[in-house]
């Protein structure tokens, strides 16, 4: 990892965190945008009761995790580029390597690692303060759309 | 299969806030449990197509996965997923989401599950996806 540098358009990529925090499912999750820098993006999500997978633990449901990483995946793209572009999921593979504690927010911090012409490649990691050992990774691969019935659109987060 | 089972889709979905977040539905069909997600306004997670977000798609692939093994188990302990591998094919419309599961291998540890969620009809998927989870 090099040493950090500014996002390439720091208007754009402000843009687009705070497009990928008030879409109506992030805020559902109220998800937020913690910090950016040239090829990385960092969000949390605030510990809910409502997205708890299974009630008897308390633990966050998988499907929580993976749209923290999904969308702050897509954001660590944008931090890359000089102009919008519409970049949806292709993949996405995420390792559960242990629960989320309950009632602890789940912070995820997504580095894109290769910058294709086509396709971008991100890896991230869930995380929670006060334990050394992630929640998960993910792995994921992002398409560059190549053109835009009309105005170009900042597409991120979904397919 | 499922005579005198602990769990009804109505239980599933009692144990599961995250479930009745995003509005997933379970019905039984021919004794068979079928997964949906009506379309909901908070599931839009791109609101210029407008398109389901792909996290969700994935947070319900992943629930009909686990829903469906407890239910073909016949188990109240929820499956650990130990990882989740999804494509995604093309977007979600703002419309009703099906999904549709099958276990390619049950062992006694592990079982890999795959799933795969359609809207208009099962040969033209939205996304596909397959899991490992950790059995009790």
């Amino acid at each position: 990892m090099s040493l950090p540098l500014p996002v390439k358009n720091l208007e754009l990529f402000n843009d687009i965190a705070q497009w990928l925090c008030q879409l109506p499912h992030s805020r559902i999750l109220q998800l937020e945008f913690i910090q950016g820098e040239r090829g990385r993006a960092t969000m949390r999500l605030p510990y809910q009761e409502r997205l708890v997978g299974d009630s008897r633990s308390g633990v966050l449901h998988g499907g929580v995790i993976t749209t923290l990483i999904d969308n702050t995946s897509a954001l660590s793209i944008f931090s890359l580029l000089e102009e919008p572009c519409g970049y949806p999921t292709l993949d996405l593979r995420i390792d559960y390597l242990r629960p989320a504690t309950p009632c602890v927010a789940v912070y995820c911090t997504a580095e894109c690692y290769r910058m294709g012409r086509e396709i971008a490649f991100t890896r991230a990691t869930a995380y929670q303060e006060g334990h050394a050992q992630p929640v998960a990774y993910g792995v994921a691969t992002f398409m560059r759309r190549r053109s835009f019935k009309g105005e170009p659109a900042p597409l991120g987060a979904s397919a | 299969m499922s005579l005198n089972l602990p769990l009804s889709p109505e239980t599933l979905l009692g144990h599961s806030p995250y479930a009745r977040q995003i509005g997933m539905k379970l019905a039984l069909v021919d004794n068979e449990l079928r997964f949906s997600l009506p379309f909901h306004e908070h599931n839009i997670g791109n609101d210029q197509l407008p398109a389901l977000h792909g996290g969700l798609i994935g947070g319900f692939m992943e629930m009909a996965a686990i829903m469906h093994l407890l239910w073909i188990r016949e188990s109240s302990t929820i499956p650990r997923t130990v990882d989740f591998s999804i494509d995604y094919l093309r977007p979600g419309l703002a419309r009703e989401l099906f999904a549709d599961c099958s276990v390619t291998k049950h062992g006694q540890q592990i079982a890999n599950v795959q799933v795969s969620v359609w809207q208009e009809s099962p040969d033209k998927p939205v996304a596909v996806a397959r899991a490992h989870f950790l059995l009790d």
